[in-house]
């Protein structure tokens, strides 16, 4: 080969190259980081679709990791600077923390942020609610399934509104024999807590007014809205399974799933599992309130956010991409594709679901607010939520009074945790 | 000895020994060793690493909650060891007794049978035996009816009073198979003259067992006695798989095991602390050295061995 031959093979090469560089330089690839790998599919087959065609140039894999290895991978690969552009938020602290290592950017002026109410930012916002760096993305409802056949054999018309209507109602299914009351035990111990607790507590302590007065010091544990929950509680020992004490988690979706039990005290994100599992009808309600009338409070939980590496590359893609899902036009498909996990944003979206569409009804008639242990309450140690677990197990099983397990819990806050209202 | 008053011609340096040593040397330094001694050199830090000298180990002993949550998992810890030692071992030297009967048939059989729940891995028996011991799907409550006893059934493993005892017990039955196994080859290592000649002082059975076979394998259940120790102080797994890290109910199944690491990596929201579960980790580790020195220069020295 001469030496002009090679020299137009390496300018035609270098050409041929530059041209192709060019056209994939248009497009950007955004790597999402979470720890939803269950959510695998509908991330690939509706939602990244949905972005790739509204926003030709930019390319997005969704890279999901183990949910119990994912805050720790994400540690190391953002410390190694090997992380993707876009990172899944844990509510609350987890999260803080990333921020506060200039891990994540922030995004309070990211278009569409005002979609979202202040309770749904709170999860993903500084403690003085000035930086939000995450959009928040995903809640679950707390309420009460129940099996609408055991409902029609014992003879309940409508899902109990009140309080004294619950406890009536399961005097009746207890008194008919055929069901177990309320599918729920004490062996794992968070379900007496969340599915327990912090689903009927916020019509007691009238949900964000009790939870941020908590917080301010202004009302402590031992108060009565603090203390009225655990009350109710203690009292639904008698219409739990046998056993109770050494009943699972799986043990109480099992018992409902197969039509054992009649009413279970959970929240949304069992809709996608009980669909495919129950062969009979359920229906949902909401935690029951003293008096007719009463405003209604919901624990509408907020649980899944995105955000930004602070550090990534594409900062405009990941900040295009970022405010799509803070559209009403993600919300739908992603309430859709998961029922139970609801869209966070103002804009009511539409869902085919009805158990969904009953949880989400409920936002309109009652207030919302988040489990009072989650944000700042559990940042020290004895960490509030872990001893909420303890404390209302200790209560069910009638160990300990609602008024012990109060004064010990507001003990515990006490010895870390110092409001300034104070 | 007679060797040691020649003199030994000098031998050159085997530098094989080494080369064939290093492996293993290099492997447990690098997995036990270094981890250890970091572990250590941790517990005298706090979480910035500021050196604070024993500061972590005065927290740990002094603040109200943690002091409690540490002697309440120690206090469970001694129960469970003292389950494995009043029932596990008692039964494995029995089973051993059994087997090493020359009358027995199918010995290869029930030996299999005994050691295989020694093989199955913590979350698979944690696993069964809570679905056994189930009130909702258990065979438990089940086969106690149909003898009579149904009124005997308890959730045994939810309540405060019966859940670490039924663990411990989980466990001895796992574990049966290691003492059985090491007493077994110390019964079988008895000379055959030894029990004849017993025969023929008109020692047998029981008394047999008693005079002569217990006093020698007394240096094997010395041995099974300080793996027991050392597995009992150092069990996590069982308590993790059955009951998960915050051990319930009430902590009453809370050992050192899962007391170290709800701390050291944090629990739920549970933040981890690295600085006192490497405390927790230190005082562990000294807690089964002295075991195990009291063992070595208390106990071990003192018995006697037989040579045949």
């Amino acid at each position: 080969m001469t030496f002009q031959k090679t020299l137009m093979l390496a300018s035609a090469t270098a050409a041929l190259l530059a041209g192709a560089g060019s056209a994939f330089a248009a497009d950007v690839t955004l790597t999402i980081e979470s720890w939803r790998t269950d959510d695998l599919s509908v991330w690939q087959d509706k939602i990244i679709p949905a972005f790739e065609a509204a926003n030709p140039g930019i390319k997005v894999v969704f890279s999901p990791t183990a949910p119990t290895e994912y805050n720790a991978a994400l540690n190391a690969k953002l410390d190694g600077g090997s992380a993707g552009d876009i990172i899944t938020c844990r509510p609350f602290d987890a999260s803080l923390e990333l921020f506060n290592k200039g891990h994540l950017a922030p995004l309070t002026d990211l278009p569409g942020m005002d979609n979202f109410s202040a309770v749904a930012k709170a999860a993903w916002s500084t403690d003085d609610a000035a930086t939000t760096f995450c959009v928040p993305m995903g809640a679950v409802i707390h309420g009460f399934f129940y099996n609408k056949d055991a409902f029609a054999k014992v003879g309940i018309a409508a899902p109990p509104a009140t309080v004294e209507e619950f406890f009536a109602d399961l005097e009746k299914i207890k008194a008919d024999g055929t069901y177990i009351p309320l599918a729920m035990g004490t062996n794992d111990q968070w379900e007496a807590a969340t599915m327990g607790y912090n689903n009927i507590g916020p019509n007691y302590w009238h949900g964000e007014e009790g939870r941020l007065a908590l917080i301010a010091g202004t009302q402590k544990l031992t108060d009565e809205p603090w203390v009225a929950p655990y009350r109710q509680l203690a009292k639904w020992k008698p219409y739990l399974g046998d056993g109770f004490e050494a009943q699972t988690y799986s043990d109480s979706q099992n018992l409902f799933t197969l039509g054992k039990a009649a009413i279970y005290p959970t929240g949304s994100w069992e809709i996608a599992g009980f669909e495919a599992n129950a062969t009979f009808p359920m229906g949902v309600f909401a935690p029951p309130v003293e008096k007719a009338g009463d405003t209604c409070y919901i624990s509408d939980h907020t649980d899944i956010g995105i955000g930004m590496n602070a550090k990534s590359a594409n900062p405009d893609a990941a900040k295009k991409f970022l405010s799509w899902v803070a559209s009403p036009e993600f919300g739908g498909i992603f309430a859709n594709a998961l029922p139970g996990f609801f869209a966070l944003g103002n804009t009511p979206v539409a869902m085919q679901d009805p158990l969904a569409q009953e949880f989400v009804s409920w936002r309109d008639k009652c207030k919302s607010s988040i489990r009072s242990t989650y944000a700042i309450l559990s940042r020290g140690t004895p960490n509030l939520e872990n001893e909420t677990w303890n404390a209302s197990v200790q209560v069910i099983k009638g160990a300990e009074t609602p008024e012990a397990a109060g004064a010990r819990l507001q003990a515990g806050l006490d010895s870390w945790y110092h409001p300034a209202a104070m | 000895m007679a060797t040691d008053s020649i003199a030994a011609p000098k031998r050159p340096f085997r530098s094989h020994i080494l080369v064939f040593l290093a492996p293993a040397v290099l492997v447990y330094t690098a997995v036990m060793i270094f981890p250890l001694i970091s572990t250590l050199y941790q517990s005298f830090f706090s979480k910035d690493w500021a050196f604070i000298g024993f500061g972590n180990f005065v927290t740990l002993f002094t603040d109200p909650r943690l002091s409690a949550s540490f002697w309440n998992a120690l206090g469970n810890n001694f129960w469970f060891f003292i389950i494995h030692m009043v029932v596990q071992n008692p039964i494995g030297i029995l089973l051993a007794a059994l087997l090493s009967n020359p009358k027995l048939r199918l010995r290869g059989f029930y030996r299999t049978v005994f050691f295989v729940p020694t093989l199955l891995s913590f979350v698979i028996v944690g696993f069964v035996w809570k679905l056994i011991l189930s009130p909702t799907w258990g065979v438990t409550q089940g086969l106690l009816k149909s003898v009579g006893l149904g009124a005997l059934f308890q959730p045994w493993l939810g309540k405060e009073e019966y859940a670490l005892t039924t663990l411990a017990l989980i466990s001895n039955w796992q574990f049966i198979g290691i003492p059985m196994m090491l007493i077994y080859a110390a019964l079988l290592s008895i000379p055959d003259e030894v029990i004849e000649a017993a025969e023929c002082d008109g020692i047998t059975g029981w008394a047999q067992f008693w005079k002569i076979q217990l006093p020698l394998v007394l240096p094997a259940i010395g041995i099974v006695s300080i793996l027991t120790f050392v597995g009992n102080f150092n069990a996590f797994d069982l308590v993790y798989a059955a009951q998960g890290a915050q051990p319930g109910p009430n902590f009453s199944t809370d050992l050192l095991g899962t007391l170290l690491y709800r701390t050291f990596f944090g629990y739920q929201l549970q933040l981890g602390d690295r600085a006192l579960g490497s405390t927790i980790a230190a005082v562990m580790f000294l807690i089964i050295l002295t075991g195990v020195c009291i063992y070595l220069f208390g106990v071990q020295t003192r018995l006697r061995r037989y040579q045949f």
